[in-house]
């Protein structure tokens, strides 16, 4: 995948230590995929207006490779059943396009937390593909103020927030730094 | 000095005006305005929620509609034009003179700012705009040194505002054919430069290729920062060297040049970077709103520390202290 970089400029953005890829590379996918189809489902009934940014791309399939650990996501933008699919891999066909990076880089694209140019600028992230498509993706959700954790919590209805402040904790003792979203820009790695 | 910022989406102006923007410029999700990107820009009722959440907090909006109406559709950007000025637009940013004529009678008490991509560069210009279409700013094309911007601010009788960070341009701007060239699509017409739909990466035996339409752009060593793959910036092969021909793949950081700026009379200075997600607009503003905090109080100017945002990951002050010409 073109600009897949490990450089002096990654140095910035966290990556998840080794003995807890490992971990994730054992762990059964199924649950992982039911419980990320979970958060897809909370996330985008908060913001339904990513599909009106995505426009003529909503529809499309996105693979997302965190580069940090061993396994692969393909988030499949359709409007009526929007879907994400867990495996070790991406598939080699039937991708509109591939976006690759840490594991924390990515979740700060999702948060707006991070910027996605200069991710590509610094070789951190890479992308492959209908780039059109990565595009809007990218513009649809920086607009829609997603705060990942906090979206994903929600699911807990009364446990919401214990549950978020736990997971805050959890991820940032694993290297993936989800804040708010906000505050967050202004102690992101880039400023 | 005002400072103007880029919002490519509403929650992208947010962010710009919580950051401490005095305005915000942004444009309708079409071809009317020269960042028209998949998946940004605004809808109607966005803009006008927008104008209520900025002139809310004292900030104000400029709306630009600054790309050249085609011919048989000139009633797309005439819309716009009405459309910015109902939502409440504290000014339109405009650079064709039919355009200019159509705002100016259809809404003689609006508001009109030359658009960089107008690309007056000389008193002569701007004061032919100022007289023919009554415009209060122009935008000056980052061609221009200091001194040649001093000059022009104290001979024209409008405001001036400049660029003073964020992605820079071939030297030829509004008039540039290059993307048009290489796509069929250009930032004049159709508000796009190199536009997505045309850009392609692939990895190279470890080294990631740009391409654009049918055009190898560059080719990017590991680890080597990357740039947008837009033929102005394509690195050229003569021999055995390699280098960029038009413009280095770098991005304008005109910090430390503020109180030179101020001096030579300028009256706004201008954040490049719709296209860029909240995170850069976010630490762009602060960044430029305590140097310019700093510089009203007659304090040392704290280093901005955004070069990790910047194309290439490297900046330049480009013409402001061109050694050229």
């Amino acid at each position: 995948m073109a600009g897949n970089g490990t450089n002096r400029n990654n140095a910035a953005i966290p990556v998840v230590p080794r003995p807890i890829a490992a971990a994730v590379g054992v762990l059964p996918l199924a649950p992982i995929g039911s419980a990320l189809g979970l958060v897809l489902g909370a996330v985008l009934r908060r913001h339904r207006r990513i599909f009106d940014r995505l426009g003529a791309h909503a529809g499309k399939r996105f693979g997302l490779r965190p580069t940090d650990v061993p396994i692969a996501l393909v988030l499949h933008a359709d409007p009526t059943r929007p879907r994400i699919t867990v495996g070790r891999r991406l598939p080699a066909h039937g991708l509109h396009a591939r976006i690759a990076g840490p594991l924390a880089g990515l979740a700060g694209l999702v948060d707006g937390r991070l910027d996605g140019d200069a991710m590509f600028f610094s070789r951190a992230l890479s992308v492959e593909g209908d780039i059109e498509a990565v595009v809007a993706l990218r513009n649809a959700i920086d607009d829609a103020g997603i705060d990942l954790l906090g979206d994903a919590a929600s699911l807990l209805g009364p446990f919401a927030r214990p549950a978020e402040r736990m997971a805050r904790t959890a991820f940032a003792f694993a290297g993936v730094f989800i804040q708010p979203t906000g505050g967050a820009a202004r102690s992101g790695p880039w400023n | 000095m005002e400072l103007i910022c880029p919002a490519g989406t509403p929650a992208a102006l947010r962010v710009a005006v919580d950051a401490g923007a005095d305005a915000v410029y942004c444009g309708f999700n079409d071809e009317t305005n020269a960042r028209n990107f998949p998946g940004l820009n605004f809808s109607r009722a966005e803009m006008r929620e927008s104008i209520a959440y900025a002139h809310t907090h004292g900030a104000q909006v400029l709306v630009a509609v600054n790309t050249f109406p085609r011919a048989g559709a000139v009633a797309l950007w005439e819309r716009a034009v009405d459309d910015a000025v109902a939502a409440g637009a504290d000014a339109l940013i405009v650079a064709d003179i039919g355009l200019l004529a159509y705002a100016a009678a259809a809404h003689p008490g609006q508001r009109l700012h030359l658009s960089v991509q107008a690309a007056a560069a000389n008193p002569d210009a701007i004061r032919f705009y100022r007289e023919a279409f009554g415009i209060r700013r122009v935008v000056l094309p980052r061609v221009l040194a200091v001194h040649e911007i001093a000059a022009i601010a104290r001979s024209v009788p409008c405001e001036t505002e400049v660029f003073v960070f964020g992605g820079l341009c071939v030297m030829e701007e509004g008039r540039c054919s290059l993307s048009s060239y290489a796509t069929g699509r250009s930032p004049n017409m159709h508000g796009v430069c190199s536009p997505a739909s045309h850009v392609g990466y692939r990895d190279e035996g470890g080294r990631m290729v740009s391409r654009l339409g049918n055009f190898t752009i560059n080719r990017f060593d590991p680890g080597e920062p990357a740039a947008y793959p837009t033929l102005c910036k394509g690195r050229f092969r003569a021999g055995d060297s390699s280098f960029y021909l038009f413009e280095d793949p770098v991005s304008l950081d005109a910090a430390a040049l503020l109180p030179a700026l101020r001096d030579a009379g300028v009256t706004a200075l201008k954040i490049e970077g719709r296209q860029r997600g909240r995170a850069y607009i976010e630490a762009v503003v602060r960044a430029f709103r305590r140097t310019l905090d700093a510089l009203d109080a007659g304090q040392p100017t704290p280093p901005g520390g955004l070069q990790a945002l910047t194309e290439g990951q490297t900046s330049t002050e480009g013409a402001y202290r061109k050694g050229w010409r």
